[in-house]
């Protein structure tokens, strides 16, 4: 009998593999590839240096005043010193524990929806924690001293105005997706109507109709809070892209799943909440990140509105008479601040892709 | 459905009680006063560590405080940018404006607003290199200029040119930030902006001794406390405050010495610290209400040296802000 004998695997062919051969494959291919290549490097080499040196080398990290800061590299010391307000504005120094707890208990969190397995826990968890990280916000119970909005600042709103926009536009647009692909024509032309009458305006305009106009309708003395009337426009704004996007997952799905839900005598909530949502919100996961991430960017406008969120910070920050000048650090941390979170957000959304591959396609 | 009818009214009728009310009962009513700021503008209204404001513009919101509630602290600040914070007095989110705001004939009338006095004479201003050795604005013919666009400055700066004569070339920026950039550069030999802007801008400088502010003042921008139209009793308020701060410094009374200036024999100082006749219950405020201003806040040459005088980092003269009686425009009403 002839027993096969495996043959020893030779190891690939040098010109094939290592450092040298993913040279040539990716960077010097082509006369073109070549030609970039060279201009690439030759310009990270003409930036990078002079970064390193202004914000490492000669930067001054020690001291606690301008005076610290001597020589032409950047002063961190101004970061150092006013981490506070960029963190969390003029939220009370006594107070900002509550904002640090509410901080940890994200974790908790985080760590919940890792390693339970129950959808139940999970949207209970997720739903005991925003009343909890509303409560340590705003205060006003429990001995908690009350902190108005206007106290609110830095990073900390930044945060609260994208997932307040963010956790409210989620239902509001998925309702009016299902809203815009409904039969019943009042509904669909009211749908209709408010995506476009809200996708025809940009966002500053909104902010500015409910910073600036809106006030203006209601009888003198009565006002309600700014920060609540943006809050209502940016939900209002993002819900309607939501449900363009939602709507976009909601047309992928083949016409035989509503046809096979119906068959099944599922009634209407059923077949669009059990059969045809989890799949539309599946294709449409890559969309609805991007979206968040470019509301997260787009929190910065509310300093239109007098509104100080991180960005705005670095405005306030650098007209302290004794810190004038310090613009370029300021920009330089938010950057970097804001780089991590949108990063974090696109890495997330890649990870629920993967998670939800059913590999259908 | 008529339980939420009647609802409505009754909340409508709510509202419109709180609204007819005077801007006086409802500030002593709600215990601080409402008041709008820029908060970005060094030595106007800033925010220095800890989350505190302070500034010429701040100190105007204490004095208010202080002459209404008698709590200099009692203050809420509303930060509001150029676009709205007409808006914002208007509808009554806020119910003084001490924003650097121009006084202008257009605002105080068809706008429905009142400026209450002027706690700041600006104007436009050239700052040049020292080594130029321009000692006039004058001297500036076909010199270019750095300039933030879109602003009055830019007007400004061709009215004032074309009325001397004189040829320039202008470079303008977007932000104030690029104007001092390319300053610094040397794009240009001269950058404008008004004048209590560019000694904070100097201060961004890196040679700041090497640049001097032209003594040339080429527009008028008096800034002072704005609110609303309608409410006189407020208006004389927020007025008699800001005359009280300037009045204290004619009479020669500090934060410092204003206990002791409560036993002093001049019939002046007696007024002003509530001694004497009833300047308080004229305005329905306490008599001391000048005390208070005075000794929580400062008098305007206090005000005016802790926030942008000589001895801060913007480093500014008294200039047109000097008492009428040294050369310069604060000027209070008697207090008789």
């Amino acid at each position: 009998m002839a027993v096969y004998k495996q043959k020893e695997v030779r190891p690939a062919p040098a010109s094939t593999k290592g450092a040298i051969h993913w040279l040539k494959d990716n960077l010097f291919s082509t006369p073109l590839n070549v030609a970039m290549t060279v201009v690439s490097l030759a310009f990270l080499f003409w930036v990078i240096p002079p970064f390193i040196q202004w914000a490492y080398t000669d930067a001054n990290f020690a001291g606690t005043t301008r005076a610290d800061c001597s020589g032409d590299g950047a002063c961190w010391v101004f970061i150092k010193m006013k981490l506070d307000m960029f963190m969390y504005g003029f939220y009370p120094s006594e107070e900002i524990w509550r904002l640090n707890l509410s901080f940890f208990l994200f974790f908790g969190l985080v760590a919940i929806f890792k390693w339970s397995k129950n959808i139940k826990i999970k949207f209970a968890a997720f739903n005991i924690y925003l009343l909890i990280a509303t409560i340590l916000f705003i205060g006003g119970i429990f001995g908690l001293e009350f902190v108005p909005t206007d106290k609110w600042g830095g990073l900390m709103l930044t945060i609260a105005v994208a997932a307040v926009g963010i956790i409210c536009s989620f239902p509001i647009g998925i309702i009016v997706a299902f809203g815009r692909a409904s039969e019943l024509p009042i509904i669909r032309s009211v749908c209709i109507t408010y995506v476009e009458f809200i996708r025809g305006v940009p966002l500053i305009t909104i902010l500015f109709m409910s910073s600036i106009i809106l006030p203006l309708f209601f009888p003198e003395g009565m006002t309600f809070d700014k920060l609540l009337r943006a809050l209502i426009g940016i939900t209002l704004f993002q819900a309607a892209y939501v449900a363009e996007i939602i709507r976009g997952g909601l047309q992928s799905i083949p016409k035989g799943q509503y046809e096979a839900a119906d068959a099944v005598g599922l009634s209407y909530w059923q077949k669009m909440l059990l059969v045809i949502l989890p799949q539309a919100l599946k294709v449409a996961i890559p969309n609805l990140v991007g979206a968040f991430i470019s509301l997260f960017q787009d929190t910065t406008l509310v300093l239109i509105i007098g509104l100080f969120d991180l960005l705005a910070m670095v405005r306030i920050t650098a007209a302290d008479s004794s810190w004038l000048g310090m613009e370029t650090e300021g920009y330089v941390f938010v950057t970097i601040v804001f780089w991590a979170f949108c990063y974090g957000m696109s890495r997330y959304s890649i990870s629920l892709e993967k998670r939800f591959d059913t590999n259908l396609k | 459905m008529t339980k939420f009818v009647k609802l409505s009214i009754a909340a409508l009728a709510l509202v419109g009680m709180s609204a007819t009310a005077g801007t006086l009962e409802d500030t002593k009513k709600q215990g601080f006063v409402k008041c709008g700021i820029d908060g970005g503008l060094p030595g106007f209204s800033e925010v220095v560590s800890g989350g505190v404001y302070k500034g010429i513009d701040v100190d105007g919101c204490r004095a208010i405080a202080a002459a209404v509630l008698g709590d200099a602290s009692k203050v809420k600040y509303v930060s509001l940018n150029a676009k709205e914070r007409l808006a914002a007095l208007q509808s009554g989110e806020i119910d003084v404006l001490v924003r650097n705001t121009t006084w202008t004939q257009t605002r105080d009338t068809s706008l429905g607003l009142n400026f209450a006095g002027v706690n700041y004479y600006d104007g436009q201003g050239f700052m040049v290199r020292k080594d130029l050795g321009v000692k006039s604005a004058k001297e500036l013919a076909g010199a270019s200029v750095c300039i933030q666009t879109g602003t009055t400055t830019e007007l400004n700066v061709a009215d004032y040119f074309r009325a001397n004569g004189m040829e320039y070339k202008a470079v303008a920026y977007d932000t104030n930030d690029q104007v001092v950039q390319s300053y610094e550069n040397g794009r240009c030999d001269v950058l404008t902006s008004d004048a209590s802007q560019l000694y904070g801008l100097r201060t961004k400088l890196k040679d700041k001794e090497n640049h001097i502010v032209l003594p040339e003042i080429i527009s008028k921008e008096p800034l002072g406390p704005v609110v609303r139209q309608g409410d006189d009793a407020w208006f004389n308020i927020v007025k008699w405050t800001f005359n009280a701060m300037v009045a204290a410094e004619e009479a020669g009374i500090t934060s410092e010495n204003a206990d002791a200036m409560l036993k002093s024999d001049n019939p002046t100082v007696k007024r002003i610290l509530g001694v004497e006749g009833k300047m308080g219950a004229n305005l329905g405020l306490n008599a001391d209400f000048a005390y208070q201003i005075v000794k929580q806040v400062g008098n305007y040459g206090e005000v005016f040296e802790r926030n942008v005088g000589v001895n801060t980092p913007l480093n500014i003269e008294r200039g047109l802000n000097a008492l009428w009686t040294k050369g310069g425009l604060q000027y209070s009403p008697p207090f008789r």
